[in-house]
């Protein structure tokens, strides 16, 4: 019983010891690495670093969810493509893209509140099925309702051409990003106060929480719609980007992979969601790129498949707070000396 | 927190770093053509080599990058050789986004060739727009592709679905008149092409249903159809739904006359598909513009096959190697007639400017104002579980031009196989 | 009425796999508290060399005993590789661990065989023969019906009749007590295992030659109509798991073939709802509070 939520709770423990840092710092640091990349990249560089951008928004959403909170989600996958369907189809009667994002995360808010609800009353491989058949419902949808969503073909985004000043990968990157960071920003604003407490509490121990006055069903349903947010954020980030929704786009594996970002990462910790953000994107470039030197098609994809499933696989093993957690006895050596 | 920020800056340093040293810069000026030098044309491709509809349609590329060594082997175009990138997409429109981006702006291809799929190909039309890239010889059969004024860099090759449902629907009109004519397409634009295309003869059919290529059970769709008592079936499938869809018919005991579209028609790989049922696809009609694969008399055939044998590893000869060839032999034309002085306006140009004479039964219907491929069909049925041409070939538009015989004959193809300028 | 008939007989075909599947998820679960979340891609990978076997040899038998062996083989090795050192004071640790399994077995089956769909033949013809006009079974559901349920006997023998069966119900209930009288608890629990992902590798063998053949992620839906079939039966109830799976083949069989193909990925979610939040020990589970554990 210890040690998993010894290691989850001095994981996260950094983020109150963190408190004095202002979080404005890292976004306005943030913000300038980020423009500063985008006018040294090359173009498809550009565009992989708009896709972390996106990523990072569910990434960061996940870890409170599931770091922070204990509870597993195999479902945003299927709340991405609510984003994506809800800025798709809004974009394509009124094109109005800010308004649009804003929709898109409420509506996606509001279907994260209804599986939220149902998933505080679940625990462990209960809530993980039931999250895995939201997970692969998306293509029964989409051809179900065809008229709206044009099945398997999905739906092309309508968007205004950026402003002349910059290419379309720029401002895509600058985009998501600045998306990301907000993210991020109001995340660590969240978590570190009551919310974040409640959370730490409902996952370590329910019943001490309810003692204490917390009520468990209410954080857990709180910190699904707050994930569940952060992931139509995420699913209209990538209808911009790719100007096209589809089913495909999100398919069971990109639940998987989400789960895997956290996991490596470190399980309730946003460097860690930056870092499975990263990989996420990083990981199937260098396959293919191995795959491509290899002359071998069946490498391609298969191979960072494998290597993720072996890195989360042995990260459970061996360390189940994430990569992060590894560095645990230093920090908890220094934190005693204070 | 500092060690946060200190990581952040540390990984996002790391991944420009880790970035852009494979990545091979935006050095080009704004002068050259991308994917142009002295001794190169890169083109690149979409293709399903993987997923629900990759049987069959895998073996395309391959054969098309085969003749493309083979004019390579002989001195090249203009002294450039062709290298012809191929990426998989599974069929999955998602993929196409990614692996089109990766092939525009990191590969600095010269055009797109040959993108496979009505679903797959329709998301990268803006794309490809906005970055003035060629999209020659689409290998699906939708009408979006001709919209001159909208994209104009963007041109077909199949015959259109329409054009195609109105040709097998006329042959249903003759041949099974009275019967009860029911649908079976892909839930997309292609499915919904043809049965335009098969209502302009018909009218409305008895029963429709539809499939999703993600969803491979086809067992309510087929039992629906044999509940309405249907004696003939039109499929709009690809191959390994049009497998799917026969061999579960025959499982609830349902036999009608199938007629299928050219694009899910190729034996070959239907009767592998198969396997033990293969019997079933004795007498299925479907259609074709190309020489059939087992025609060994054919002089394209005959090209085909010491192309394949070179140049292919001998991959097994079926229509999916035909039309891999033909596209590439149709590029190589255009490359010819574009010239020396090679841009992307100018291949569009020349396209343009049509006059291909080819392996098709009937002309491609290239000009400034129609970017649709081949304009007609002729049918075929499967006896002995080889297909063959039957009757004449026909043509008609997308429109309610009626459906006409084609009397030429196809040309022979030049002494050494390759287009002359 | 003749759709009814046809209807309901495949869907007690596809159900009575289900079943099959539900019960390798039931077995582990009540042997180790953790559901198998890896148990449809161990069963594709068996699938897979069962029928490279079936190519070598020419023998679709040959290959049909080697997936049971591989089947037994593999649920061990997971057991004793992985699953026995996973930590498992969080529940979701071992699901975790289950889903990087399924990547890694997705991943190399990909490496090793390819995306492409290969066919898979039926050792029976799936035609189906006239009962009164109606072209309701197959020989190849015939055989379908007779391996399930040879499953289901066997197992119950096992479990009932045997002390191998004693004492593995004895390690899964009281390992603590068990161990203090001498049973191998380490060892029953490996073999729960090995069984379970062989009854996995049967499920496969069964349900691959009605869709579009051999690929790595085949059993992806199936694992969830099973998981589905479980839960409504109730994780802790074999007997449950199997009318669970026959109620679930049911239930999609009709709402396919009257409502469409693709409402069925919808009511199997509808009913994981309904059941897990109305009667979450399942329909035919008697012990309480399953979920929470």
């Amino acid at each position: 019983m210890t040690i998993v939520k010894d290691r989850l709770k001095s994981a996260t423990a950094a983020p109150t010891r963190a408190a004095r840092l202002n979080p404005l710092i890292v976004l306005v640091v943030g913000a300038a690495i980020i423009v500063a990349l985008t006018y040294t990249l090359p173009p498809f560089r550009t565009y992989q670093l708009a896709t972390v951008g996106a990523y990072l928004c569910v990434t960061a959403g996940l870890t409170v969810l599931t770091g922070l909170n204990g509870q597993l989600s195999l479902g945003h996958g299927a709340l991405m493509a609510t984003g994506a369907y809800t800025l798709a189809l809004w974009q394509n009667k009124f094109n109005l893209l800010a308004v649009g994002i804003v929709v898109a995360i409420l509506v996606t808010t509001a279907v994260g509140a209804v599986i939220g609800l149902a998933a505080a009353r679940l625990r462990g491989p209960y809530l993980a099925g039931l999250t895995l058949a939201v997970a692969v419902v998306v293509p029964s949808i989409t051809s179900t309702f065809d008229e709206t969503f044009n099945s398997d073909q999905g739906l092309s985004v309508i968007l205004n051409p950026p402003p002349e000043s910059m290419t379309v990968e720029q401002w895509q990157a600058w985009l998501c990003w600045g998306a990301a960071l907000i993210t991020v920003f109001a995340l660590t604003i969240l978590t570190r106060g009551r919310f974040g407490r409640d959370m730490r509490a409902v996952r370590d121990d329910e019943t001490a929480a309810r003692l204490a006055g917390i009520s468990v069903a209410r954080t857990q349903v709180s910190a699904f719609v707050v994930s569940a947010a952060c992931a139509g954020l995420a699913g209209a980030l990538f209808a911009v980007i790719a100007q096209s929704v589809s089913p495909g786009a999100f398919p069971l594996t990109l639940s998987l992979f989400l789960l895997m970002a956290i996991v490596i990462g470190g399980l309730g910790r946003l460097t860690g969601a930056l870092i499975g953000a990263l990989l996420l994107v990083a990981l199937p470039a260098i396959a293919h790129e191995i795959g491509e030197s290899a002359g071998s098609q069946r490498l391609e994809g298969n191979l960072a498949l494998t290597f993720f499933g072996v890195v989360l696989v042995v990260v459970m093993l061996a360390a189940p707070g994430g990569l992060a957690s590894l560095r645990i006895p230093f920090r908890r050596f220094r934190t005693k000396k204070h | 927190m500092k060690r946060t920020a200190t990581v952040l800056v540390a990984a996002v340093l790391l991944a420009a770093a880790g970035c852009s040293n494979s990545g091979n810069g935006s050095g080009t000026s704004s002068a050259d053509t991308p994917g142009v030098t002295d001794t190169e044309i890169v083109v690149g491709t979409h293709m399903p080599l993987t997923g629900p509809a990759a049987a069959g349609y895998s073996k395309i590329a391959p054969a098309t990058k085969a003749y493309f060594d083979y004019v390579n082997a002989n001195g090249g175009i203009h002294g450039r050789k062709i290298t012809y990138k191929i990426m998989d997409d599974g069929y999955n429109p998602a993929n196409t986004q990614q692996v089109v981006r990766q092939l525009v702006l990191q590969d600095k291809v010269f055009a797109i060739l040959n993108g496979l799929g009505t679903p797959t190909h329709s998301g990268v039309l803006d794309f490809l727009k906005t970055n003035r890239v060629p999209d020659l010889f689409v290998a699906s059969g939708s009408r979006s592709w001709n919209q001159p004024d909208k994209y104009p860099g963007t041109f077909g090759f199949n015959p259109d679905y329409t054009v195609e449902g109105k040709i097998l629907a006329t042959h249903v009109k003759e041949k099974f008149a009275g019967k009860k004519v029911c649908f079976l397409g892909q839930d997309d634009d292609f499915g919904r092409d043809s049965l335009a295309g098969i209502e302009k003869v018909l009218g409305p059919v008895a029963a429709k249903q539809t499939y999703v290529t993600s969803n491979p059970n086809v067992g309510p769709q087929m039992g629906a159809l044999k509940a309405a008592a249907c004696e003939v079936v039109m499929l709009a499938t690809v191959p390994g739904f049009t497998a799917l869809s026969i061999g579960t018919g025959a499982k609830i005991g349902f036999k009608p006359q199938y007629v299928v579209s050219n694009v899910g028609s190729d034996p070959t790989t239907l009767a592998k598909t198969l396997g033990p049922a293969a019997g079933l696809l004795e007498g299925v009609v479907a259609a074709n513009y190309l020489p059939l694969a087992n025609d060994s008399a054919n002089p394209w055939i005959q090209l085909y096959t010491k192309v394949n044998s070179q140049y292919n590893n001998n991959a097994e000869m079926d229509n999916n190697v035909v039309y891999g060839m033909s596209v590439a032999y149709l590029f190589v034309q255009a490359l010819q007639s574009a010239g020396k002085d090679l841009t992307r306006d100018g291949i569009i140009a020349a396209v343009q400017k049509g006059g291909f004479t080819g392996p098709g039964l009937v002309p491609v219907r290239y000009s400034a104002t129609d970017h649709s491929g081949y304009g007609g069909e002729q049918l075929t049925t499967i006896e002995g579980g080889q297909a063959k041409y039957f009757g004449k070939a026909f043509r008609t538009d997308d429109k309610d031009a009626a459906v006409e015989v084609y009397e030429s004959s196809p040309a022979a193809p030049p002494a050494n196989g390759i287009p002359a300028a | 009425m003749d759709r009814f008939l046809f209807l309901t007989f495949d869907g007690l075909s596809r159900g009575a796999v289900y079943a099959a599947f539900a019960l390798a998820l039931v077995l582990i679960w009540r042997a180790a508290r953790i559901v198998n979340f890896a148990q449809g891609a161990m069963a594709v990978a068996t699938a897979y060399v069962a029928y490279s076997v079936a190519d070598a040899t020419g023998s679709y038998w040959l290959g049909f005993i080697v997936a049971l062996v591989a089947g037994l083989l593999l649920g061990a090795g997971v057991e004793r590789v992985v699953m026995r050192f996973v930590d498992h004071s969080s529940p979701l640790n071992g699901v975790v661990v289950a889903l990087g399994l399924v990547l890694i077995i997705q991943g190399v089956l990909g490496m090793v065989y390819g995306n492409e769909f290969r066919p898979a033949t039926a050792p029976f013809s799936r035609d189906g023969f006239d009962v009164g006009g109606i072209a309701l079974l197959s020989n190849y559901d015939l055989f379908v019906f007779g391996a399930v349920g040879a499953v289901v006997v066997l197992l119950t023998l096992l479990f009932t009749r045997t002390p191998t069966g004693l004492r593995m119900r004895a390690a899964a209930f009281a390992p603590d007590v068990s161990r203090l009288l001498g049973v191998p608890v380490g060892g029953m629990l490996t073999l729960g295992w090995a069984l379970a992902a062989a009854v996995g590798s049967l499920a496969g063998m069964l349900v691959i030659p009605t869709e579009l053949g051999l690929h790595p992620t085949a059993m992806d839906i199936v694992f969830i109509s099973a998981f589905t079939a479980a839960v409504v039966g109730g994780l802790d109830s074999p007997i449950g798991s199997v009318l669970g799976g026959l109620i679930v083949g049911l239930l999609l069989s009709y709402i396919s073939g009257y409502l469409g193909a693709t409402v069925a990925p919808m009511a199997v979610l509808a009913l994981l709802v309904v059941v897990l939040l109305g009667r979450p020990d399942g329909l035919f589970s008697r012990s309480a509070k399953a979920r929470t554990a």
